[in-house]
């Protein structure tokens, strides 16, 4: 994906420049507003993909802002940073209208695999589909099944939420945490590499014979799927 | 503040002086009945008295007419203590007596009262102005008889009285109030001695004490229950300054590890990968900080209640135990770990799942990290986790037991402390704080991380009591 266009509304310079800098070299567009009001009149005015919204701002706190520019019909994807990182933090960050929380500090890769998948979602909101598709692997959401080459692959549920997850995701970096925030629904950082080891049975599956391989591991990052032969 | 103005303020002293002065607002009182009631005794006496002579005047007057009662009058009149006596005509005028001048009117009314008067004393040869009480009594033929009886004596005895009130009363002020003041003084020492302590203990110096004298009255029991309290506060400095001592080493360790790698780097890097190796290994120290840094966070906010309502809800508890288990099932099985999980189908309670989540994993976690001996293959039990969840009361118990080394008895209650790591896991990854972590996310659930013997192994029981106990 490219040519994203993204806000970040932060109040430290320090860490603004250093967004804004990051999101330019993957090849995204990034303004910056130093504090909420600025935040909220630059949102409600300049069409962005996906909004980067710290939670602690001057002037008007990022909650806030998120609240108005929900009631002022703005719908665009928020991602909010805090350094807070709560449980009760995040449920009430989304339940201002938050779309995705990442406590502070964070991996820079992980932000954006998140805006990423956050503006894919802005993009492309039609109606779920029933069938995924990425090379000749084909996952089935209604009948619960996946092939590769037209061959069966038994799943267990969760491997197959996992697939689902990813090729949802296909061509998009997928980190551990949001893969165990969406197939696990938990949002702690288990101490091992559980996450690892579920996607790499994942891939004894799906990949095991195959010449071309689908599961990619994206080094610092997290997974992505797709199809390399294209 | 002055000992003069210590003293007045001491609620002995204000104790003492408000039963003061409660008792001499009684004591005033009784004696005010008793000198009113003598009062009324003796005027009552003087009335039957006075009743008595005047008939006993009017029988003599019926026996031998006005000349005879003017006899008897006179007769009486001298009599040493003698009554009042005055003969008069219809008309007024004086026939006989020892009263000298009377208000007027008084001989009209036959009321018994008491009047003003003068009175004659042939004696002395002089008169004397007192209050009297009177009869008058109308004889047949218009004379009018006046018996009555001199209240001087009743109104010295009454003097006597209230002087006597009057200096007892003194006497219980005074003698309270010394009294009052020997109270006060006493409590007042014990309780300097007490606050002087808590100063010098305040100034620093926890080590100090509360005098006990051994009389076991409410000072000393007060003065001991401070005590155990200093005692306690005493613990939990050291607690808390230990904890202070661990955070520095282990926030410190990968801090300095974090600081050499980039200087390293510096120092002797020569090629991007090497240059990209080392800021990796800076990236990766961090993040561990990072994680002792939130792990930490947590429990603290977790110890304080800080986990509000927001995140608190009905949930499956066999749910999230369930989906744990398979979280972790992949590793367990490449460790060649076998897991048994034992639950009914739901176990509803309320809290926070993804708490409950996060402290299951840990208890996984550990199990992983110290149940599997490195050479498990040359003994003869291979490693097995049991997850056993039932409901206990009106909450949820939870059990995660395997077979390993396990924990020394007198360790236990030790691990779960933070940071504490014991022999032989400090080479191992973490940061000894897993365990603080599952007993803080129990006790805001309202119960408590219990460890045990699993014979032989280790079996951690989370207790999480129902909403009652929670709230």
């Amino acid at each position: 994906m490219t040519d994203m266009k993204i806000l970040v509304v932060e109040d430290d310079p320090e860490a603004a420049a250093y967004m804004v800098k990051a999101f330019q070299e993957s090849g995204h567009v990034a303004d910056h507003a130093p504090d909420g009001l600025e935040g909220y009149a630059l949102a409600r005015e300049e069409t962005y993909d996906v909004l980067v919204v710290d939670r602690m701002l001057p002037k008007l706190d990022g909650l806030s802002l998120i609240r108005s520019l929900r009631e002022q019909k703005v719908e665009t994807p928020v991602v909010i940073l805090s350094a807070l990182g709560q449980v009760d933090d995040r449920v009430k960050g989304l339940r201002a209208g938050g779309d995705d929380y990442l406590p502070k500090p964070y991996a820079f890769s992980e932000l954006l695999a998140r805006v990423e998948v956050l503006s894919r979602r802005r993009h492309a909101p039609a109606a779920e589909q029933t069938t995924y598709r990425v090379g000749d692997l084909e996952l089935d959401r209604l009948a619960h099944s996946a092939t590769r080459g037209g061959k069966e692959i038994a799943l267990q549920p969760r491997e197959f939420r996992l697939l689902e997850y990813l090729m949802k995701h296909a061509g998009q970096v997928v980190t551990r945490t949001m893969l165990l925030e969406n197939v696990w629904d938990y949002h702690f950082d288990p101490q091992t590499n559980v996450i690892d080891v579920h996607v790499s049975r994942l891939r004894a599956k799906v990949d095991k014979g195959h010449a071309v391989q689908l599961i990619h591991t994206i080094r610092g990052a997290g997974y992505m799927i797709r199809d390399s032969a294209r | 503040m002055t000992a003069l103005g210590k003293l007045v303020r001491a609620t002995a002293f204000k104790l003492t002086l408000a039963y003061l002065v409660v008792f001499v607002v009684m004591a005033g009182c009784v004696l005010a009945y008793v000198t009113q009631s003598a009062r009324e005794l003796l005027l009552e006496q003087t009335r039957s008295t006075i009743a008595a002579e005047t008939s006993g005047l009017a029988e003599q007057y019926r026996l031998g007419g006005v000349r005879r009662l003017v006899h008897v009058v006179e007769r009486r009149t001298r009599l040493p203590g003698a009554s009042l006596y005055l003969l008069t005509t219809f008309t007024g005028e004086r026939l006989a007596g020892n009263v000298g001048e009377l208000p007027a009117g008084v001989l009209d009314e036959q009321a018994t009262r008491v009047i003003e008067y003068r009175r004659d004393d042939r004696h002395e040869d002089r008169q004397i102005n007192g209050r009297a009480l009177v009869q008058v009594y109308v004889l047949p033929g218009g004379f009018r008889l006046l018996v009555g009886r001199d209240l001087e004596e009743q109104e010295r005895l009454r003097a006597v009285m209230w002087r006597a009130a009057g200096i007892s009363l003194a006497f219980i002020t005074i003698l309270g109030c010394i009294g009052g003041w020997f109270i006060t003084r006493r409590v007042l020492k014990r309780v300097e001695d007490i606050s002087d302590t808590a100063q010098t203990i305040m100034g620093g110096d926890l080590a100090g004490r509360l005098p006990v004298t051994g009389a076991g009255d409410e000072l000393d029991r007060l003065a001991m229950h401070l005590n155990a309290m200093l005692e306690r506060i005493g613990e939990l400095m050291n607690g808390l300054k230990e904890v202070s001592d661990n955070i520095a080493h282990d926030l410190k360790t990968p801090l300095t590890r974090l600081r050499n790698h980039a200087e390293e780097a510096l120092r002797s890097s020569r090629t991007p990968d090497e240059y990209a190796a080392a800021l990796g290994a800076v990236i990766e120290e961090s993040d561990n900080l990072i994680k002792v840094f939130n792990a930490l966070l947590m429990i603290a906010r977790l110890e304080a209640g800080g986990e509000p309502q927001d995140s608190m809800a009905e949930f499956d508890a066999a749910d999230v135990a369930r989906s744990v288990v398979e979280l972790y099932e992949p590793l367990a099985e490449d460790a060649g770990m076998t897991v048994s999980v034992d639950m009914p189908a739901h176990l509803p309670m309320y809290g926070s799942r993804e708490l409950l989540g996060q402290a299951l994993a840990n208890l996984l976690d550990n199990a992983f990290k110290y149940a599997i001996p490195s050479d498990w293959a040359a003994s003869s039990q291979p490693p097995a986790l049991c997850i056993s969840a039932a409901r206990a009361g009106a909450g949820v118990e939870i059990t995660v037991s395997d077979n390993g080394p396990g924990i020394p008895e007198d360790s236990r209650h030790h691990v779960v402390e933070r940071f504490v790591r014991l022999e032989g896991s400090r080479s191992r990854p973490g940061f000894g704080l897993g365990l603080s972590l599952v007993s803080a996310v129990a006790r805001l659930h309202g119960g408590r991380l219990r460890i045990e013997d699993n014979h032989p192994g280790l079996r951690a029981i989370l207790e999480l009591p129902g909403k009652g106990a929670s709230a």
